[in-house]
């Protein structure tokens, strides 16, 4: 036990005055805020809107109707859907009825839908709309215990034989009608639940091995809402866009946890497409993005400069060097020039106003982002622009948060430090553990998982391995603990460190980097098609698919540069020098979550792609300058194909390093 | 009138079938010396899918025209809801409830999707042009009420995401939909498709294709559609006329019409 570090805040007594569950603060809201804005939905090009009494009403319908449909105290009701006030509700009204909502990954092929619904027995489903309803009846034929199905978007679903399948507001109503007979039952249930029943049970993609299930109790949700959100002053004024998924713990968090904690208000997007639109729309204060949309971001933003004119050009490239210089700084409220100011304010008006706004950002106040390292330049640029973006590090186990960036010590290298009330220790091998309130209750029936990740004292292991900055008390990742290997001559490996640096280039969309128990470090790259295929208009390189872009010469010209500029930088690094990346090839297509290749949350799924393109591989290290391969696809509607070629393998520049071993 | 709803029926997948809405009797239509349709008599039952199929140049269009009032034929007696319908223009076809599509896309390129589809309620609007244009009382009130109209369809449609997009510049498959949007909103007892899916992909076939089922199902809007995809044509519709050289050789279920020798020596080619 190296180090160790505690959270600031969260020592006064734990219960004093807490809300029991979810329903007791929506109770509270809607009498504290109840002409408050609760939920928007764009529809029908409009924003509706719902207050927090109006969005009690329609969860207490809900739920009545569900108790008449015969809702059991404990069971487990899956949701799937995208982000939708609907959806939301149900959430809460599960609660209420004494159930627990287990949200899914809307965009799961039926057969990984059947695993988890099978998994947490439940009975009811309730589903969005004839996309998912169509998955839950495929699912029904192996998972028997399915009884009712409800939906919420009625579209092409009235042929169905409705004897077990239910229009979501045929059951409101029906609550409603009911509601003298079986409203004292509610009540009871409700008044049943405290802090420490289930609030949640939420599935963990998993980058090995089946999903596990999350259970999550009042507790955590709410004493980590109520601390983070003190954390970064959140107040019932926040405006946010719900648009991640429902089934990941930080939209739980902050579209449930935090929004009833501090009573904000929750939009929806009108449709997956419009979410740009309606983000810029909405101008949320308070703004949630893996780094990946970031990125996506930054690239449109930089392709379309590319295609501005020369003026324009030139003033977006001028102005966005001073932004860079002094931007950040601003933002930390360290001492600036006065005629820097000054001309960070010409600035604002001429471009960073203009580009916030489009972007949707002018009134975002804190934004974060986590899930995977972000990229420096990314990072400085949304920052550069007087955007407080900053990072958190967490997991489904610890309701999110393990360390946050405190306003003025954002860093894009490290995430922070232990969020209110965490406490934080770094095993002998590098592994953090942390132990917190919001630490998980256990894994839904699997108490081997359980006792092998939550100790008795309640420390949890995070699986990924860092440290500590001694001078300022911030965490560093590494990678992940089990990833972090050892090459043949005893060189520390930690492939992530090397892919995450390769990412960071606009043209390359996911790296994977070998190298583990080997003698050299070899990488499969996957270009962005978007990037790439600008650069590829913009020089007049005709292509017919994305495997024929990722082949062209020019193409494999540009990536090994970048692949040499990442092994330079590598190099300085001592520890990790040995961790340069020899040979590379550019994969034919892009490593796809319907493969099994990645999880639903776009982690790279090593052993998968290990075993799939053990062919690849081998001719990576065989000396080979070409292999051929045939790789078998997934399409969007499960039906399978085979695509064929040949790649090319091609070698990168090292920089040559004395031969360091880590372990000391 | 009486025996419209006299033989109606439910279809295996559970939608009910009126009688007839739209006969044809006899038509025979010419252009100078031409003859493009010979004779053909067939009809369009309430609530359902109607594909006219047949080899180029058959005269599937023209029969086309004929329904929406663009052509006039020398012979033959249309009729409409039970009654015969006198030579009238399309645009008081379309007052009556029938609303089509083209082959070849017919959109105002410079103008918004929601524009675009707006226009589809023209019929529907009654104020005059001069309250229109200083936008005063019943005018704002029927934009209102025509707007509300135009979302739900273009929620039904998915194609909220390009609402204020220049239809000019969406790929080809987003113009398609666009077209069928702006037919829907003029809420048409008869939608005409002319080859909907002509030009397009079989990802794009098939999402037009759920929303040609849609639209029905939703709406009971019937449909009568021409179409070159034999496969698509044969799992849409629920009566399928056949046409070759401006002669009916089939009628009847998917399944009749594939058994038609004529239909197969149509297709397969013989020598004439």
């Amino acid at each position: 036990m190296a180090n160790a570090a505690t959270g600031s805040a969260g020592e006064t007594a734990p219960d004093q005055g807490l809300p029991p569950s979810i329903p007791a603060l929506l109770d509270r809201n809607a009498v504290k805020f109840a002409n408050r804005p609760a939920y928007r939905e764009k529809e029908f090009g409009i924003w509706q809107e719902w207050t927090w009494a109006q969005a009690r009403e329609e969860i207490t319908n809900l739920a009545l109707g569900l108790l008449i449909l015969g809702i059991e105290r404990g069971d487990h009701v899956a949701i799937i859907g995208r982000n939708r006030p609907a959806h939301y509700w149900a959430m809460v009204a599960v609660q209420m009825c004494g159930g627990v909502p287990v949200p899914l990954y809307q965009d799961a092929v039926a057969e990984e839908m059947a695993y988890v619904l099978d998994h947490c027995g439940a009975r009811f489903v309730i589903a969005g709309d004839q996309e998912q309803v169509d998955k839950v009846i495929e699912v029904q034929e192996t998972v028997h215990h399915i009884e009712h199905v409800i939906y919420y978007d009625k579209r092409g679903l009235r042929k169905y034989d409705h004897s077990h399948l239910h229009w979501y507001k045929t059951i409101q109503e029906e609550g409603k009608v009911a509601h003298e007979r079986v409203e004292k039952e509610l009540e009871k249930r409700r008044g049943e639940l405290t802090l420490d029943s289930t609030c949640v049970m939420l599935y963990t993609s998993g980058t090995t091995g089946r999903p596990k299930g999350v259970v999550l109790s009042n507790r955590n949700i709410i004493e980590s809402s109520k601390n983070s959100a003190e954390f970064d002053d959140l107040t019932e004024k926040e405006n946010i866009l719900a648009y991640l998924p429902m089934a990941w713990v930080g939209d739980f968090i902050f579209s449930v946890g935090q929004a009833y904690w501090c009573g904000f208000c929750v939009n929806c997007p009108e449709s997956p497409d419009t979410t740009m639109t309606d983000l810029r729309e909405i101008g949320p204060t308070y703004y949630f993005a893996p780094p990946r949309v970031f990125e996506t971001m930054l690239t449109s933003v930089m392709i379309r400069m590319n295609d501005a004119g020369r003026i324009k050009k030139w003033l977006f490239d001028t102005f966005m060097a001073h932004a860079r210089k002094v931007g950040p700084a601003l933002l930390d409220g360290k001492p600036v020039g006065a005629m820097d100011r000054l001309k960070y304010k010409l600035g604002e008006f001429v471009i960073y106003g203009p580009l916030k706004n489009v972007l949707g950002f002018s009134r975002v106040r804190i934004g974060y982002t986590a899930g995977e390292a972000i990229g420096p330049e990314i990072f400085d640029f949304f920052r550069s622009l007087g955007i407080n973006l900053k990072q958190l590090y967490g997991q489904t186990e610890a309701t999110v948060f393990i360390t946050v960036q405190p306003d003025g010590e954002v860093r894009a290298d490290t995430v922070g430090v232990p969020a209110p009330g965490v406490e934080l220790k770094i095993a002998d091998n590098g592994e953090i553990f942390y132990r917190s309130p919001g630490v998980f209750v256990e894994y839904y029936q699997n108490p081997e998982s359980t006792a092998s990740t939550k100790d008795a004292e309640g420390w949890v292991a995070t699986g990924d391995a860092g440290f500590i900055e001694p001078d300022t008390g911030h965490l560093r990742i590494i990678d992940r603990a089990k990833d972090v290997g050892k090459m043949a001559d005893g060189r520390l490996f930690a492939p992530k460190y090397v892919e995450n640096k390769l990412k960071f280039y606009p043209d390359i969309l996911e790296a994977v980097v070998f190298g583990n128990g080997r003698n050299m470090c070899t990488a499969f790259i996957n270009i962005d098609l978007t990037a790439v295929g600008n650069w590829a208009e913009r020089n007049n390189i005709a292509y017919a698919s994305y495997q024929e872009l990722a082949g062209h010469p020019e193409v494999y010209k540009t990536i090994r540069e970048h692949v040499e500029e990442v092994n330079r930088s590598v190099a300085q690094d001592e520890m990790l020098s040995g961790c340069q990346i020899h040979r590379f090839l550019i994969l034919h297509k892009e490593l796809d979550a319907d493969d099994g290749e990645m999880t639903r949350t776009r982690k790279v799924r090593r052993t998968v792609i290990e075993e799939k393109y053990k062919d690849l591989i081998d001719a990576l290290y065989s000396g080979k300058t070409e292999q051929y391969t045939e790789t078998e696809v997934t399409y969007e509607d499960g039906r399978k194909g085979k695509i064929a070629a040949t790649l090319k393998i091609m070698d990168a520049k090292v920089v040559p390093v004395q031969g360091k071993v880590a372990a000391e | 009138m009486n025996d419209m709803n006299a033989d109606s029926y439910v279809t295996e997948d559970g939608r009910t079938i009126g009688g007839v809405v739209m006969e044809l009797k006899n038509i025979t239509l010419r252009f100078g010396g031409v003859t493009a349709i010979k004779d053909i008599s067939f009809d369009i039952r309430e609530g359902e899918i109607r594909a006219i199929i047949g080899p180029n140049g058959a005269g599937k269009s023209s029969m086309l025209n004929i329904i929406s009032g663009f052509y006039i034929p020398q012979e033959g007696e249309v009729w409409y809801k039970g009654r015969i319908r006198p030579p009238i223009k399309p645009y008081q076809v379309a007052e009556q409830g029938i609303a089509r599509t083209f082959q070849n896309i017919a959109l105002f390129e410079g103008m918004s999707v929601l524009d675009n589809v707006m226009t589809g309620r023209v019929t529907k609007m009654k104020s005059s042009m001069l309250a229109q244009a200083i936008w005063a009382g019943r005018a704002e009130r029927e934009e209102f009420e025509n707007r509300e109209k135009v979302e739900k369809i273009i929620d039904f449609l998915e194609i909220q995401h390009i609402r204020k997009t220049p239809v000019g510049r969406l790929p080809y498959g987003l113009k398609k939909r666009v077209e069928l949007a702006r037919a829907l909103a003029a809420e048409p007892s008869i939608l005409l498709l002319d080859e909907p899916m002509a030009g397009m992909n079989v990802e794009e076939k098939e999402d037009m294709s759920r929303f040609i089922l849609d639209v029905n199902d939703e709406f009971g809007t019937t449909i009568c559609l021409i179409e070159h995809d034999m496969g698509v044509v044969m799992d849409l519709s629920d009566r399928v006329v056949v046409m070759d050289y401006g002669k009916k050789i089939g009628d009847g279920t998917p399944d009749e019409v594939r058994g038609n020798q004529d239909v197969i020596d149509a297709y397969l080619g013989v020598a004439h």
